[in-house]
């Protein structure tokens, strides 16, 4: 596996690797900040190009636009034409649903598909958050599903047991909900400083166990299941345990925003400014170093799991305290867990950055669902969008080779770095 | 210290214990008494983990044990040679069980105290006689259909045993693939569309090759060529080949199912003789022409791998690319074509799904097999016999709750479902340990 995931597994082994003098030195954060380095043209260009591939995608599989091709030599117009209208279409929607309903009465009305963006963009960011702080200290976090799942669990039933005042509920139902995650991803932490147990692997199972110990509960009267109920499904949560609506109760967007900033902050500070954070980077660049230099590399690993779980915690919060109010089932987490991992990625692992880009996943899912609905294209199409963003954007040569863009200063400094890593690496 | 090279690839040797490394490097450590501490911390945890399981076994067989007859069905009502069920009382069943259990945990105690390894062969002693318990004492008063219970395993391990193959190959290249997923499902896809367009299965599996080769490419490419972290590439690539089908599914396949999504299956094939040997021979031997492209694959994997030429050269690649690339190999060029071949090994895998088990491509059907086929690499310590034992171990886990689910078990299913993943994070924190990939698995190479 790679740096990030990987290679920081021989590290807390004693030099075992062939270079028993020189530590391997992860490349995952030199490759972070080679992607950081590349400009924000390029950024955009890379967004342009995923468009681009995804309109090719929709034109491909229109059936207007098959009709009309079959007579291509004819009249090329047609084709043409249906292209433009299933594309247009397409795009036409997602920034409908996602930014501003051109379609609708009054501003109040037109805006809301922007909040509804920033709905699906709260747990994006707390869980991008959770992901990019373990990637920053060499972790690669695959059990988003898992802490959710057993985060939702938590603060869900805090929510709706135990009537408490306004506040003071829904802070104790908030911290619940990180404890959850945290102890989830702690348990990873702590075996893989006890053990050496790699994270992926313990990350993949505990997800599975997380699934089938929430299905147990949320089926077993007592525990989750709502009473007088044959569903898997909690009661609704108790009104003074809810994240109050932010723009009143016409909108969907909630409180949980203000949390996913706060954190953003917090992760922030913590990375940029606190001795821990420090200490972080220090066992992400390299492990082997900062044991050297008085790190307990062990701690960290403990230390950042829990708060990585805790962060992703709060996704799962926001989703049964904000989103889905009225009960959950098991599948709260809806794939957030793993979408957060590109979220991470795309965010370069840079706590605005995935601020950004969980609002960019945010609109996309937002207006994916509005142009399936609108416009009959599988909001699957996003998926493909967001990946080959994410995939240009870390090769800033194959967008400049695309649009035959000079290579500027930037990429003639960049080079030599990535080389002397590269080497120092061997 | 070890060979980097020969290190975790001996086969049949024993596993290089971390600890022994540790304590054959820990003249480099500036705290050389710490690690010393931990060398034995480390060689103690076979015994500890023995004795968590026999005490495991002590509650759950002996204390909370249950009465009754366990009954294992050996043979089919079609086979030519019969075999008698076996029955045993299941609360003596359990009794046995946990003092042979005890009797190990002894006897792996001792030999680490006289600064010894515990063997692997004792260790899966250990887990088979901890299973059979298991088995009999979940099956009481039941009847465990034993041929049908490995019959499935096989049939669950195929894709993930094809999967962790093209894992094996390509991290020992020097590339981490995390894309196994994306090539299962791409491999499933063009199968399913090719077999159904032309009837020919046979194409399917060709065609499966290449999807699965073609996302290997995008892999390569992005890795060799710019340089890009693997792992991103890989969870990405992932996400676009889920995106990419699911999108397709929807749009076209699900339209014409009749032309595009109805693709013919193999027909099992059973080996003259062979497969009338009792439980091995429905296990093993009547199946499709895709589980003995399983078996000819691993060995050939196995056996190119440590045994030729070109072997030598791949895993030369990934522990020390600068060391080859002294000696004329060219990096670049092994790295490229050997990570569109496991992502060919992969597609194979994926191919399985619809023309060997479910039939139609279905959205997302290969449902993480791809992350469990990557555990399984990672659990094998990259070498591909032990991957494969790993992945039949997974495809095990998860057939065992089928059948469990059928005669029905003691505890709510839910716990019996999660029990293979908890058994694998034991398995994985308290035998494997720490898991050592390939030195340059993950590096990018850049000639200088």
């Amino acid at each position: 596996m790679s740096d990030t995931a990987v290679a920081p597994t021989p590290a807390p082994t004693p030099p075992a690797g062939p270079s028993a003098g020189s530590a391997p030195a992860p490349k995952s954060n030199q490759i972070l900040r080679d992607i950081a380095g590349g400009s924000v043209v390029i950024s955009i260009l890379a967004v342009v190009l995923a468009l681009v591939a995804g309109g090719i995608l929709i034109a491909l599989t229109d059936e207007n636009v098959q009709a009309a091709s079959g007579y291509f030599f004819s009249r090329p117009g047609d084709t043409i034409n249906a292209i433009w209208v299933s594309v247009s279409g397409a795009y036409g929607a997602l920034f409908q649903g996602s930014v501003y309903n051109f379609g609708a009465l009054d501003f109040a009305k037109g805006i809301k598909p922007l909040t509804d963006t920033l709905t699906f963009a709260t747990p994006l960011i707390v869980a991008g958050l959770g992901v990019g702080l373990a990637f920053r200290a060499g972790m690669f976090n695959i059990g988003g599903q898992g802490q959710m799942l057993i985060a939702a669990a938590a603060a869900g039933w805090v929510g709706y047991s135990f009537p408490l005042p306004y506040g003071l509920h829904l802070v104790l139902a908030v911290l619940a909900g990180i404890a959850g995650g945290a102890i989830w991803g702690g348990i990873v932490g702590l075996l893989k400083a006890r053990t050496g147990a790699h994270e992926v692997i313990v990350t993949i199972m505990l997800n599975y166990v997380a699934v089938y110990l929430v299905s147990y509960m949320l089926r077993t009267p007592g525990l989750l299941q709502a009473p007088g109920s044959n569903n898997p499904k909690t009661p609704a949560m108790l009104p003074t345990a809810v994240y109050p609506d932010l723009l009143g109760p016409g909108y969907n967007l909630h409180a949980g925003l203000l949390v996913s900033i706060a954190a953003t902050v917090f992760v922030w500070w913590l990375l940029s400014r606190s001795s821990l954070g420090f200490k972080f980077r220090a066992v992400g660049i390299n492990p082997n170093a900062a044991r050297v230099a008085g790190i307990d590399v062990k701690r960290s690993y403990v230390t950042v799991m829990l708060l990585s779980g805790g962060l992703i915690g709060l996704a799962g919060v926001a989703q049964v305290l904000g989103t889905v109010t009225t009960g959950f089932s098991s599948g709260i987490d809806a794939g957030i867990g793993f979408d957060a991992i590109t979220v991470a990625l795309l965010g370069r692992s840079k706590p605005w950055g995935i601020f950004v880009a969980g609002i960019l996943f945010g609109a996309f899912k937002a207006g994916g669902f509005s142009m399936q609905a609108g416009q009959g294209i599988p909001v699957d199409i996003v998926l493909v969008v967001q990946s080959l963003i994410v995939l240009f954007i870390a090769a800033p040569p194959l967008v400049r080779a695309v649009f035959r863009l000079p290579t500027p200063g930037v990429a003639a400094k960049k080079k030599p770095v990535a080389l002397s890593k590269a080497v120092a690496a061997k | 210290m070890s060979s980097p090279i020969t290190g975790s690839g001996n086969l049949g040797v024993e596993v290089v214990d971390p600890g022994a490394v540790s304590s054959a490097t820990q003249h480099e450590h500036p705290d050389s008494s710490k690690g010393l501490e931990r060398t034995i911390i480390t060689s103690w945890k076979a015994p500890i983990a023995f004795g968590i399981f026999t005490l495991i076994a002590l509650v759950l067989f002996v204390v909370f044990g249950r009465d009754g007859i366990s009954t294992f069905r050996l043979s089919n009502d079609n086979d030519l040679i019969q075999l008698p069920a076996v029955e045993t009382p299941t609360r003596i069943a359990g009794v046995v069980v946990t003092v042979l259990l005890l009797v190990i945990a002894i006897f792996a105690y001792l030999r680490v105290r006289a600064n010894r390894h515990v063997p692997l062969w004792l260790t899966s002693v250990f887990g088979v006689v901890f299973l059979f318990g298991f088995l009999a004492w979940a099956a009481a008063g039941q009847t465990l259909p034993v041929p049908g219970l490995l019959v499935g395993t096989v049939s669950l391990s195929v894709p993930l045993i094809f999967g962790a193959m093209g894992g094996v190959i390509s991290e020992r290249v020097g590339v981490v693939n995390v894309a196994i997923e994306g090539q299962l499902l791409a491999g499933a896809f063009a199968s399913a569309v090719v077999a159904s367009i032309t009837g020919q299965p046979l194409l399917g599996l060709v065609v499966a090759c290449i999807a699965g080769a073609l996302v290997s490419f995008v892999l390569a490419a992005f890795s060799i060529k710019y340089l890009v972290d693997q792992v991103i590439v890989g969870v990405v690539l992932n996400v676009l080949v889920i995106g990419l089908t699911n999108f397709l599914y929807s749009q076209v396949l699900s339209k014409n199912a009749e032309l595009l999504n109805s693709p013919p299956r193999f027909d099992r094939i059973n080996i003259p003789l062979l497969s009338e040997i009792p439980v091995i021979g429905p296990t093993l031997f009547r199946q499709t022409i895709v589980v003995y492209l399983m078996y000819i694959g691993v060995a050939a994997v196995y056996f190119a791998l440590f045994h030729t030429k070109w072997g030598l050269r791949v895993r030369a690649v990934g522990e020390h690319p600068q060391a080859a690339d002294t000696v004329g190999i060219n990096v670049g060029a092994t790295r490229f074509w050997n990570v569109l071949l496991a992502g060919a090994i992969a597609g194979l895998g994926g191919a399985y799904f619809t023309l060997g088990s479910v039939g139609a491509f279905n959205k997302e059907m290969t449902a993480g097999a791809g992350y469990i086929a990557l555990a399984a690499v990672i659990f094998g310590q990259w070498d591909p016999i032990r991957a494969t034992l790993a992945a039949l171990l997974f495809g095990f886990a998860s057939n065992l709750q089928n059948v469990l689910g059928i005669i029905g078990s003691p505890v709510p299913s839910e716990f019996m479902l999660m029990l293979p993943y908890v058994l694998t994070i034991f398995a994985v924190a308290g035998l494997v340990g720490r898991s050592r990939g390939p030195a340059a698995s993950g590096k990018p190479y850049i000639k200088s």
